[in-house]
């Protein structure tokens, strides 16, 4: 392992031993450093803390917040909540897929540009469909209007 | 010139989306433009951060007051701010093709508003204006001057019941847990709010996050707590904002830490972002994921009133049930009861959505017909179409069909008819919305956040969903229907918690009212509300026809064929029914049947 993730990862540990952090929060903390949850992260962090690491694979898959891979440097989330579902969000993720060349249950682009993703609700009803791109909303999306709205993304 | 100016710009998450900070910012230079030229405007002007006041389909909302005279503008973008300025502001004279319409001053007339009474008018990130309309009034008088006993009995002679769900009578809950010994008891607000079309929780504590926090203070005490937690969705990065600043103003007051309000009453609240599982909102799950556990449910009892966090005395109401505590502390118990029905007191939060005219966030008092909610303050169905159900409860509830127009919204009424109050969520479904696809849509859900642990809820959504994917791809067979029946009675009687116990109530209500529509699926292959792309034939009208090749690009596997100019046609043995062509036309030349 690189020194410099073993500095993160101990770092991380001293403050869950000062602050009695719990695996979540242990977690959370070593995806906002690390970007995801790594094999090889986990593996070392569980033998410091003498922790099964069954613990932290059980943890981190059932919150849909952590992730298992590599995210893209844009994230593209797609609202899937009632009203959004029935002013027809599907046909969104159907074009953006294909825009984005994704297949099956792909969510990252080859070239690491994009991820797409969807959300239970984001709770902005009156504007449905929505797609949050990384921070910004865009309100009453159409599967044209979106393919336009992720070009500036694209470099 | 000193005349008193304030503007009010809606920034709620509607708000933002539909462009709120541009239109700030240009209000701020527009000013600051004409400031240069008249100076005493500026002096009294404020710009205020409002939180969502429910009208979000006429975003962005801006009011203009000058001198007590309101005028509200809506749809206002970041161009018109200028005119906005030189006009009202300068000329003194309101641009009215701008100005909301009557339908707006309807849509609140017809709603009583508790829990949104301040949404709207006070800037959440300030203290001082949370302390000008009477805030922490209500938790002084508790702390200072109340027994405990004293609170817990006007809480429960009010009526209040949970407004997360269940309805469970507040006060009682309190008095389960007071009553139990322990060296500690904990208060937790439950902001998880992951129903898909619910966003009442969310709009509370981004537009008055200093109510909730005063509620729970005033549960604290009466409980005996001295730690509180917000369990709240990460989804939601402005009202968690929103929610940090304001306990950090709360504790800078000494509202929150030690020896409140001159007495030995310590209190304070810490914030835990949800990670994302809908299942976390059920108390016991909630709990679990609170102490860094996989957020799985158990059986109850004991309820968290008796063992709850870390083995503790626990309490957890929802966001809207502590925001009505402090009202009901001001105002009394009496008072409180005096609105909404014999059994259900007060009022409910609203997120009305769907294809209604006015879509947003609404308060009725308890008991207010379905009828004048979707006509009245919805203004009816969106477009010409017609009305064919209304979904409440998100996915634990029913769908409810015209007949049942006239029925009462409270937590009887709800149930009655084989739906429920949920939280709050209200879907308005009109003729194209096909109500097998929408039980599949709300099965696909409870199936993918069921946590796993009872066998009846795991695997019984699942088959469900099998079955409801395969009659809405035209592959139902005889029998289906009295199959999701049995099954989804079996699922609600055996699973452990909640999500288990609601999740076919989507599928049970839309059999019982649109049988009719399954039975179409079955043995006519037909999709009546042509929603079931599986079910159709696309093709295209050739006299609507211009010619312009829009279908051909958006067409993924080449089905259709046609020169420039002349009309397109599609190979039907081609055709894999996605439904591209079907919004790529311009020209409505393209026809589902
Ligand atoms: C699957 C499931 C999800 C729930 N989600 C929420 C929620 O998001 N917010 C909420 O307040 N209550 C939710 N509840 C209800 C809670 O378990 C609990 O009854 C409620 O928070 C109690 O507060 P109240 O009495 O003030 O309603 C959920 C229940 C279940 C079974």
């Amino acid at each position: 392992m690189e020194k410099q993730m073993e500095e993160v990862l101990e770092s991380i540990y001293q403050k869950s031993v000062a602050h009695g952090d719990n695996i979540i929060t242990v977690l959370q903390n070593m995806q906002n450093e690390l970007g995801y949850i790594q094999e090889e992260a986990v593996y070392w962090y569980s033998k410091r803390a003498n922790i099964p690491a069954s613990q932290f694979y059980g943890v981190a898959t059932f919150y849909s917040q952590f992730h298992l891979n590599p995210r893209g440097k844009n994230i593209i989330t797609v609202c899937s909540g009632t009203v959004c579902h029935v002013k027809g969000a599907q046909r969104i993720v159907s074009k953006l897929k294909e825009e984005l060349k994704l297949k099956d249950k792909e969510q990252t682009t080859k070239d690491m540009n994009f991820t797409l993703e969807n959300v239970n609700c984001v709770g902005a009803c009156s504007i449905a469909p929505v797609v949050i791109v990384n921070e910004k909303v865009f309100g009453k999306q159409s599967p044209d209007k979106m393919v336009k709205n992720i070009k500036p993304y694209k470099e | 010139m000193n005349r008193e100016i304030t503007v009010n710009v809606c920034m709620g998450t509607g708000g933002i989306a539909a462009g709120g900070e541009q239109v700030m910012k240009a209000l701020k230079q527009e000013f600051e433009a004409a400031g240069i030229k008249n100076a005493k405007i500026m002096e009294n002007c404020k710009l205020h951060k409002v939180g969502c006041r429910g009208f979000c389909a006429r975003d962005v909302l801006v009011d203009v007051t000058i001198d007590g005279e309101t005028s509200t503008y809506q749809y206002i973008e970041e161009k018109m701010v200028k005119r906005l300025v030189q006009d009202h502001v300068v000329g003194g004279k309101p641009i009215t093709e701008w100005l909301v319409g009557d339908d707006y001053h309807t849509f609140h007339e017809k709603q009583t508003k508790i829990v949104l009474h301040d949404l709207g008018k006070i800037d959440p990130e300030s203290i001082d204006e949370y302390l000008g309309v009477d805030g922490y009034k209500a938790a002084q008088k508790v702390v200072a001057e109340m027994t405990p006993e004293e609170v817990i009995k006007t809480i429960k002679d009010s009526g209040l019941r949970g407004r997360g769900g269940g309805g469970f009578p507040a006060g009682v809950k309190w008095a389960f847990c007071a009553a139990n010994e322990s060296d500690q008891r904990y208060i937790i607000c439950n902001a998880d709010e992951g129903d898909p079309g619910a966003f009442m929780d969310r709009s509370v504590i981004e537009g008055n996050p200093h109510a909730v926090i005063e509620g729970m203070i005033i549960g604290a005490y009466a409980i005996g707590s001295s730690l509180g937690y917000v369990y709240i969705r990460a989804e939601y990065p402005l009202a968690v904002d929103r929610l940090h600043t304001a306990l950090n103003a709360a504790r800078e007051r000494g509202y929150l830490g030690e020896k409140l309000f001159g007495t030995d009453f310590n209190f304070d609240i810490k914030v835990k972002l949800g990670a994302g599982a809908f299942v976390c909102g059920e108390e016991t799950a909630l709990i679990a994921s609170i102490e860094g556990e996989r957020g799985m449910p158990r059986a109850k009892p004991p309820f968290p009133a008796n063992k709850g966090l870390w083995g503790k005395p626990t309490i957890i109401n929802n966001v809207e049930t502590f925001a009505n505590v402090p009202p009901i502390i001001n105002k009394g118990a009496d008072w409180f009861a005096s609105i909404g029905s014999e059994k259900s007191k007060g009022t409910k939060v609203i997120a009305l959505t769907g294809k209604i005219r006015n879509t947003g966030l609404i308060e009725i008092p308890m008991g207010m017909t379905l009828k004048e909610i979707i006509y009245d303050i919805g203004g009816g169905i969106e477009g010409d179409k017609l009305f064919k159900a209304v979904q409440t409860g998100g996915p634990s509830g029913g769908c409810i069909p015209q007949q049942y127009i006239d029925l009462p919204v409270h937590y009887e009424g709800l149930q009655s008819v084989g739906s429920m109050m949920g939280s709050g969520g209200m879907v308005v479904l009109d003729e194209t919305d096909c109500m097998v696809a929408i039980a599949k849509f709300f099965l696909t859900f409870t199936q993918e956040e069921s946590c796993g642990k009872c066998v009846p809820c795991r695997i019984g959504t699942k088959r469900l969903l099998e079955i409801l994917t395969r009659i809405t791809e035209g592959e139902g067979r005889k029998g289906d229907i009295e199959l999701l029946q049995q099954l989804a009675e079996d699922v609600r009687d055996s699973s452990l918690c909640g999500l288990g116990m609601s999740a076919p109530n989507p599928v049970i209500s839309t059999i019982k009212y649109f049988r009719h529509e399954y039975e179409a699926h079955i043995n006519q292959k037909k999709c009546p509300s042509k929603t079931c792309n599986k079910l159709l034939t696309f093709f295209i009208r050739e006299h609507q026809c211009v010619g312009c090749g829009m279908c051909i690009r958006a067409c993924a596997v080449n089905a259709i064929t046609g020169e420039k100019k002349q009309p397109h046609h599609i190979d039907q043995d081609k055709c894999i029914k996605c439904g591209s062509c079907f919004d790529a036309c311009k020209f409505n030349a393209v026809l589902k049947e």
